[in-house]
């Protein structure tokens, strides 16, 4: 029992981190319809701020962590916004596939950008939040799981507050909408774009943070497999649906974990993403995906 | 108020708009008529800034062609689309908070709410309801209310009967009249019920694949042989 309780948190706290990146993917997608594939590179990214706050910022301190939070935030937000601005905005009145093939191309682009600029070397993450064990009932939690189910739990609801009270948080679901009704109520589409990229962003900053904090080793590359599950994981609760992201992440944590655990680990990915094929089938929308019906 | 001169529009290699030419009075209501595909909806989606366009767009004295809608939005410019497009995922409450998107007042804002509320009075049941669950004539009201909301010197409504039952379209005109006469709105009426249409407004344009190949006032425009036997069904 206390087992099967210990996977449950290291599959929820590996599943958070996967919500906070595919949330991400499923705003972008929710507002332009394509998959943002730079996303993932955004998080790793992300990571290498923190990284790099680290070096001025004090470790294992409340006050450097959230410094690194921050600043990695704010750099990854600016890029988000700048790599909509000047790669994905030209071609939007153009064919989807066009948008994909470039999201590829800056998806590289980071990546061999990320080798020139930090290194290609695996660099370790320093500790930047302070470190703790705790035992309860022989299960282990560590002080950063119980960070990672903060923050994502934090943001989660900040998000949430955003898009559904907010007035730029209605004005993005208007947009997602229908864009040429939105620009006929006055709603400039672009800076709503904007500051969906940035947002976005900022999330997958955190994710980068808090996934090195419980990996931490980095690289330019770092990005791919996280940011591949995450996309899976909108997909899977149902892409343009914000909890649904989140239910996706930890999902897909949770099932990665316990197969991991168990004599199969060596399938963990395959086994995974077969659970996730027969979901799909039964569900093609995803979790909480629905169809929208629009009245003429 | 408004002066179109030798508009014209293309869909890739088609031709919508060969040139037309209309203006709109302050205070007035002018209608385009004509038939299915004549290029009514092109032309709103022209003035409103949603199509690229060649030739001018004069809106009080100024060239407004191509430029973005939103922007036109803040001069006083609302356009009610085809098929309503009200934002079928938000509630009626939230439709009408985005239609004032620019008006930073919020007592101006309470103030314009209640005046959508007095002509439609079945928006104000409804607010928590979820737009695209309204009846299309709901939706209708929603539309023109969302307009509304911006506090507009100039509407453009396109098709306001479309899909409505008889009724309900009677009401509706009259509530356009209502907006016309109470809130000094400049009205360009696009419909397919031309009869409804010249009743109600002043001048009236006819437009034929592209081509405004007859204007009058709306009286006369009524007795005109070659509209009543094309588009008043008489
Ligand atoms: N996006 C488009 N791409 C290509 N052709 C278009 C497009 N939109 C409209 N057209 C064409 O332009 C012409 C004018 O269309 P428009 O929608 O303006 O007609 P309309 O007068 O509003 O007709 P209706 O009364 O049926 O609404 C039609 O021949 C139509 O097929
Ligand atoms: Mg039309």
């Amino acid at each position: 029992m206390s087992e099967f309780l210990q996977q449950v948190i290291n599959g929820l706290s590996l599943g958070a981190i996967y919500a906070l990146i595919a949330l991400g993917y499923t705003m972008v997608y929710g507002i332009l319809r394509f998959i943002n594939f730079a996303h993932s590179d955004v998080f790793m990214v992300g990571a290498f701020m923190g990284f790099y706050a680290g070096k001025i910022l004090p470790h294992e301190s409340m006050l450097g962590g959230i410094g690194a939070l921050v600043f990695a935030m704010l750099v990854c937000a600016i890029l988000g916004i700048l790599i909509e601005r000047f790669a994905y905005r030209p071609l939007r009145e153009g064919s989807k596939l066009t948008v994909l093939i470039t999201a590829i191309g800056v998806s590289l682009l980071l990546e061999s950008g990320g080798q020139y600029l930090f290194g290609a070397d695996p660099k370790s993450f320093p500790m930047m939040f302070p470190s703790k064990e705790f035992s309860l009932g022989g299960i282990a939690i560590s002080s950063n799981q119980i960070l990672v189910f903060v923050a994502t739990a934090v943001l989660l609801v900040a998000l949430q507050f955003i898009v559904l009270k907010t007035k730029i948080g209605t004005a993005m679901r208007a947009v997602s909408f229908n864009p040429q009704a939105a620009s006929l109520v006055g709603i400039n589409n672009d800076v709503v774009i904007s500051f969906t990229f940035g947002i976005g962003s900022a999330l997958a900053a955190v994710g980068g943070i808090l996934y090195s904090s419980n990996y931490p080793s980095i690289d330019p590359y770092m990005g791919i497999l996280p940011g591949l599950k995450a996309f899976v994981a909108a997909v899977l609760g149902g892409i343009g649906n914000i909890p649904g992201a989140a239910m996706g992440g930890i999902l897909l944590g949770v099932i990665e974990t316990f197969v991991n655990g168990s004599r199969y680990s060596t399938y963990t990915d395959a086994i995974a993403f077969t659970v996730l094929i027969l979901i799909l089938l039964f569900k093609p929308a995803g979790i909480l995906g629905k169809l929208h019906v629009e009245k003429v | 108020m408004l002066q179109v001169k030798n508009l014209k529009v293309n869909y890739g290699a088609i031709s919508a708009l060969h040139g037309i030419s209309l203006e709109v009075k302050q205070g007035d209501i002018v209608t385009l008529i004509g038939a299915n595909g004549a290029g009514k909806t092109t032309t709103l989606k022209a003035i409103s800034g949603l199509l690229k366009v060649d030739g001018e767009v004069l809106y009080n004295g100024r060239n407004i062609a191509n430029v973005a809608p939103h922007k036109l939005v803040g001069l006083g410019m609302a356009h009610v689309p085809e098929g309503r497009m009200v934002f079928a995922n938000l509630t009626v409450a939230e439709n009408l908070q985005m239609g004032a998107y620019l008006q930073r007042d919020k007592r101006a804002i309470e103030h314009d709410r209640a005046f959508v509320f007095s002509i439609f009075p079945r928006l104000a049941e409804r607010q928590k309801q979820i737009a695209g669950t309204l009846s299309g004539g709901e939706q209708q009201m929603l539309a023109i209310g969302r307009a509304l909301m911006s506090r507009p010197k100039f509407l453009m409504l396109d098709e306001p009967s479309l899909g409505i039952a008889p009724i309900l379209v009677k009401t509706i005109f009259e509530k356009i009249v209502e907006i016309n006469q109470k809130q000094g709105i400049t009205i360009l009426l696009v419909e397919q019920n031309a009869n409804l249409a010249l009743e109600v407004s002043r001048y009236g344009y006819v437009l034929e694949t592209g081509h405004i190949i007859l204007q009058d006032s709306s009286a006369a425009l009524r007795q005109n042989p070659k509209v009543k036997s094309a588009y008043l069904g008489g």
